[in-house]
């Protein structure tokens, strides 16, 4: 596409009364040869935008800078079908916080005017990724319990064929040997349908299913996966578009709880699954003789809330044990059932079940550390916290312990354990352990073909990652959806859901994905990245720290890009010291000209530069929430967004350094186990980068403090002026930077 | 038989859970209606400070919410906007909508020249009433859509006409009126999300009476600095630092006289907001009161390290009463003693009240045959054939749980238009 470029200047919302928009057009007609730069007063009026249309229309225009309002506003108005379109943000980030008609202030937008001519010069039009084979739109649901069962369900009664497959011989999981179960509406207790919902996900014929089976293999990526299924010593191979990952939990080990719970000391002391399984379809009864239980307690919290054991809480038990208290209530009113617990937890609606409980005279004891005595009578000793007294509770014909849940992900080797101990027999390049390895173990679940490992990476207690408070389903591994109690301990009702929701996913994936467009959080995004092989230099930098795990590597550590894995963070781009990673809109020299399109005047003039590299989705919005304040804030600064800060290639601060801008500052998001990142760890990866960067300002003789990273949360932006003060002021004393006007 | 125009879904209510329902819908090739009946979307969750347990903006995930909103064709929305009937069957709904006047149009720019020009002030609703603010207002600094609105009370005053001349843009129409509008739908999703219960009406804890007795909605906008103190949490008394905070958890939930369930949420929310206070006031000290301490999954975690602060004590013991001290300054709270027959007599001179949540579908049921349960919520995800109760309409919980749940109730609104 030849372009032909025009500037439109908006004059409107206080920008003409701050700037000089004629010596501003200048920038864009006399020092850019710009053929068409036309201003107008109120841009996104009717009017405005007919005149852009326009010459659209007529002049062939398909390259457009319009000067104006942060691009977080007005997007609609100003995009145009394709049309390269850039937004240079004269108005929060010029007009709203600068002095009106002082020489920075027009400074400021005039560079930011070059920048943005930088900028479309080097952009192109994204065209989506085609792969060589055909897409699928199939889902694959990994795990026959009730979330896969509802997902696989879900997702075909919405028109897509699934395939399902389960390691045990039949389709069920955990609930098929629960008798009654505890769900909304939670006034009483209720049959278990889980025999039902087989029954229909077997008889469904867009569903295939697979028991007694495992994923052996899972290549390529979302739209392209192959998948080979292993069942019966043969192999399977389906073409699969997205998968839901719905592999379950086992309970803990009760043989690894603390000698107080007694377990193993008395038959008649069982865990909370051992009750479900053994009175499935009998009477409560006591294990070791058949008798009748005349006297029962349920211990909550056995191993759980524990750092020794499960530091976490399953929060399925408190409910469980209303309601096997209350089954055995029903079966014999006349038994002592107690709780003792350390708080109930019956979050919402299920606060009824509770309720059910008192009514039909479940004894409840609130106690820290309940001890199981078994020398003797079966007895629980108790200090009731209500009452300030301890408790003994003896005849005990069953004591049932409430273990928690273990994500079947925290099963097996981790991966990165073992590879780290091998690389430090290796010695290799010891800068290259900075990227902290994630957590992945070989549990045997999806066992993807993919270089960072074959699971998904776990962030807390072995639990998957995600962005688990906004977008809980986003797991590291795109096209990959994890739900139910591998997530997280979830009881029924929001296992259906969680199963209901990841198949939701999993078919918004196949659909953007078909058409060549990233998922989340970048929906809809045609741009992918692109690799100059030639120049590559196997460093394996792109393929160690792309936080999705979309480039795979062959034997001789070339990065083998799968696109329809990639979340367009530009990660790779940021990490690779050649160079050689682009997207069409978005790449190192494309940010490399921006930077250099910045006038740096002389050193006497005495007008410092600071380069600002800001995360679009946090810093950027926060610097417009300044301007909308009306905060001023110096004049020296030159913002450069990102898609992430994990896309901040070195070399740009090189080239601001030699350019003679004074200072660099990096605006990125919290970093950490409570991270922010959307792209999980572009905000970490960009501070590595930066404590190397020491090496490339000492080559320059320059002072390390010149580059500067700062966490800015987006809503931190009443700190914005004074930390840019604060930095200017720094700079200031450090002096100016001796490359100025070379 | 399916005509084009019933293959949308309508998502009423624009709170994480509607916002949620209707881009996951969209994202997958659906077109999709959002009616929020605030002036802007992101509903309660546009209002908190924090998210527990990251202690992270939700304004961050919004944003990236309303990039998704605004990128995508498929989805339109109308604020200022309610459902007032339904007819039609799964497939093929009509649906009414009453548009209110916002006397704003597309033009506005957000520039602010109105609310310069205005001199009227009303109460400000996003902060609770905690401070006034122009009657010509943009409702909050993230507001999307980032339009400005006129207050009914400006439009009728003397003032409306300075105030419509001052807009540049001619982006103020002081005509404008309530219309209706209709739609046809295949689905529809309900997330009309839920209100703070009212805290006047647990008359023992003195709100409205004493004015250091706040509830934990109002703390979150304190602790705001888009807030009525600029973010500082100070005793609205005296406009002072707080040095002893008390919060009263299950604040009327848990109590038949009052919300016979549990919100589960306030836990966690009361101690998020202990955060808040220990940030700004190193020496303060804090007082939970709670009944149980409900921290389900990792959120256990987040317990665990608020525990470790020793400025922060956790008292297990339902507040009986709350009174002034004898001084007039402080408060004195009134706790059961379980283990004695006597209270407990401890000062605070800042309480904020654990209200839980009500569902909005009692004041505003769905205009169509749907079945609530006890309380109000919709009973069901499915509750009737093509009408999906979702988020905290449905169950009081966390943003993360009503994520899942509007996520899996826009796959819900899919099957009813692929049933066609």
């Amino acid at each position: 596409m030849e372009k032909k470029t025009a500037v439109y200047i908006c004059s409107g919302c206080g920008i003409g009364d701050v700037l000089d928009i004629d010596q501003l057009s200048k920038v864009a007609t006399d020092e850019n040869s710009v053929p068409i730069c036309q201003n107008h007063s109120n841009l996104c009026s009717e009017e405005g935008v007919a005149l852009i249309k326009k010459d659209i229309a007529d002049e062939g225009v398909n390259t457009l800078v319009i000067a104006a309002c942060s691009p977080r506003v007005m997007y609609d108005v100003f995009n145009y079908e394709n049309c390269i379109v850039d937004r240079v943000n004269l108005r929060e980030q010029v007009a709203w916080c600068q002095k009106p008609g002082e020489e920075d202030t027009q400074m400021m937008a005039e560079d930011y005017l070059r920048m943005g001519l930088a900028k479309v010069r080097g952009m192109t039009l994204p065209e989506p990724f085609k792969p060589e084979q055909e897409y699928s739109k199939d889902i694959l649901v990994v795990g026959g319990g009730l979330t896969g069962l509802t997902s696989a369900l879900e997702a075909a009664k919405a028109g897509y064929k699934v395939v399902l497959v389960e390691k045990e011989m039949e389709l069920g999981g955990f609930q098929r040997k629960v008798k009654q179960i505890a769900a909304a509406p939670y006034k009483d207790l209720q049959d278990n349908t889980i025999d039902e919902l087989v029954r229909a996900v077997n008889e469904h014929d867009k569903i295939t299913v697979y028991t007694g089976a495992t994923v052996e293999r899972t290549e390529g990526g979302p739209g392209i996966f192959d998948v080979s299924i292993k069942q019966n010593g043969s192999s399977s191979e389906h073409h699969i578009g997205a998968i839901v990952m719905a592999a379950g939990w086992q309970p803990y080990d009760p043989t690894k709880l603390d000698a107080a719970f007694g377990f193993g000391a008395s038959p008649n002391v069982i865990t909370n699954s051992m009750f479900e399984e053994h009175f499935s379809d009998a009477k409560i009864t006591r294990p070791s003789d058949g008798n009748d239980v005349k006297n029962v307690a349920f211990l909550q919290c056995a191993g759980q809330r524990d750092p020794k054991h499960l530091p976490y809480c399953s929060s399925t038990c408190c409910i469980t044990a209303l309601k096997q208290a209350i089954r055995i209530k029903t079966q014999d009113p006349d038994v002592n059932a107690y709780i003792i617990y350390k708080d109930l937890r019956t979050p919402g609606q299920a606060e009824d079940l509770y309720r059910k409980a008192q009514e039909v005279g479940v004894t409840f004891i609130r106690c820290q550390s309940p001890e199981v005595k078994t020398n003797g009578s079966l007895t629980v000793e108790a200090e009731d916290e209500l009452l300030g007294e301890t408790v003994l509770i003896d005849n005990l014909d069953l004591v049932v312990l409430a273990t928690g849940m273990v994500p079947v992900t925290s099963i097996g080797e981790d991966v990165y354990a073992k590879a780290q101990m091998e690389e430090s027999k290796g010695e290799k390049d010891k800068d290259e352990l900075a990227v902290p390895p994630d957590v992945i173990r070989r549990s045997n679940i999806l066992n993807l073909d993919y270089r960072q490992g074959p699971e998904l990476p776990a962030l807390h207690d072995d639990f998957p990652d995600s962005h688990f408070i906004c977008f809980p389903y986003e797991s590291r591994r795109t096209g990959v959806y994890a739900a139910g109690c591998v997530r997280r301990p979830m009881g029924i009702g929001n296992c259906k859901e969680d199963g209901a929701g990841a198949a939701m996913k999993a078919i918004q994936c196949v659909e953007l994905t078909s058409q060549g467009a990233a998922v989340h959080p970048r929906a809809g995004d045609l741009s992918y990245p692109e690799f100059a092989m030639q120049r590559c230099t196997q460093c394996k930098r792109c393929t160690v720290e792309c936080p999705f795990g979309a480039i795979n590597e062959d034997d001789k550590a070339n990065p083998l890009p799968q696109p329809t894995r990639c979340r367009r963070c530009g990660v790779c781009m940021g990490a690779c010291p050649e160079r050689i990673i682009s997207f069409k809109n978005y790449s190192v020299p494309i940010i490399g000209d921006m930077l250099k399109a910045i006038e740096v005047p002389e050193e006497d003039e005495e007008k410092p530069r600071i380069l600002v590299f800001a995360c679009e989705n946090d810093a950027y919005p926060a610097l417009d929430m300044a301007g909308l304040n009306r905060m001023q804030y110096n004049a020296w600064v030159r913002v450069i967004p990102l898609r992430c800060l994990g896309s901040m290639n070195l070399v740009w601060i090189a080239d601001a350094m030699s350019k003679g801008i004074d200072g660099v500052l990096l605006l990125a998001c919290q970093h950490g186990d409570d991270y922010q990142c959307h792209f999980i760890r572009g905000s970490e990866l960009s501070n590595i980068r930066l404590s190397k960067v020491s090496e490339t300002l000492d080559r320059l003789a320059l002072e390390s403090e010149r580059v500067r990273f700062e966490n800015i949360s987006i809503i931190d932006y009443n700190k914005l002026p004074a930390l840019l003060d604060e930095f200017a002021k720094s700079l200031e004393e450090i002096g100016a930077n001796p490359f100025k006007g070379w | 038989m399916a005509s084009t125009e019933t293959q949308g879904i309508l998502v009423v209510g624009g709170g994480m859970t509607g916002i949620t329902a209707a881009l996951e819908a969209a994202e997958a090739g659906y077109d999709t209606y959002i009616v929020e009946k605030n002036p802007y979307l992101g509903g309660r969750v546009a209002q908190l400070h924090h998210y527990f347990p990251k202690l992270c903006p939700p304004l961050c995930g919004l944003e990236i919410n309303f990039r998704r909103v605004r990128q995508n064709p498929r989805v339109r929305f109308f604020t200022m906007a309610e459902v007032e009937n339904i007819s039609g069957e799964e497939g093929n709904f009509d649906v009414t909508i009453r548009l209110n006047p916002r006397y704003v149009n597309e033009k506005c720019t957000a520039c602010g020249k109105c609310a310069e020009a205005c001199n009227i002030e009303i109460e400000n609703p996003f902060n609770y009433g905690m401070n006034q603010m122009k009657a010509a207002y943009l409702p909050h600094d993230m507001a999307y859509p980032p339009r400005y609105v006129l207050d009914a009370s400006l439009v009728e005053s003397d003032e409306a006409q300075k105030v419509k001349e001052a807009c540049p843009y001619d982006a103020i129409d002081l005509e404008m009126a309530p219309k209706t509008m209709n739609l046809k739908v295949g689905a529809i999703v309900y997330a009309t999300g839920w209100k703070p219960y009212d805290a006047s009406k647990l008359e023992a804890y003195g709100f409205e009476q004493y004015p250091d007795v706040i509830t934990n909605v109002m703390m979150e906008r304190m602790a705001s600095f888009s807030g009525p103190t600029q973010g500082k949490i100070l005793r609205p008394s005296n406009n002072e630092a707080p040095k002893h905070v008390a919060f009263v958890q299950c604040a009327g939930s848990r109590d038949e006289n009052h919300l016979p369930y549990c919100s589960g949420v306030c836990c966690l929310a009361s101690m998020k907001q202990a955060t808040y206070v220990r940030d700004q006031y190193p020496d303060a000290k804090i007082t939970i009161f709670f009944i149980d301490i409900r921290a389900t999954d990792r959120l256990e975690n987040f317990y665990l390290n608020v525990k470790k602060d020793e400025n922060i004590e956790f008292f297990k013991g339902k507040v009986a009463q709350i009174n002034p001290d004898e001084a007039g300054e402080g408060l004195i709270l009134k706790v059961e003693d379980t283990t004695k027959e006597s209270l407990h007599e401890i000062p605070a001179d800042l309480v904020v009240l654990a209200t839980g949540m009500q569902p909005n579908t009692l004041d505003n049921p769905v205009p169509a045959q749907v079945a609530y349960d006890d309380y109000g919520f919709i009973s069901t995800l499915d509750v009737t054939p093509g009408i999906y109760g979702a988020g905290c309409s449905r169950v009081p919980t966390n943003v993360s749980e009503c994520v899942q749940d509007g996520t899996a109730a826009a796959l819900k609104a899919i099957q009813s238009i692929a049933r066609r």
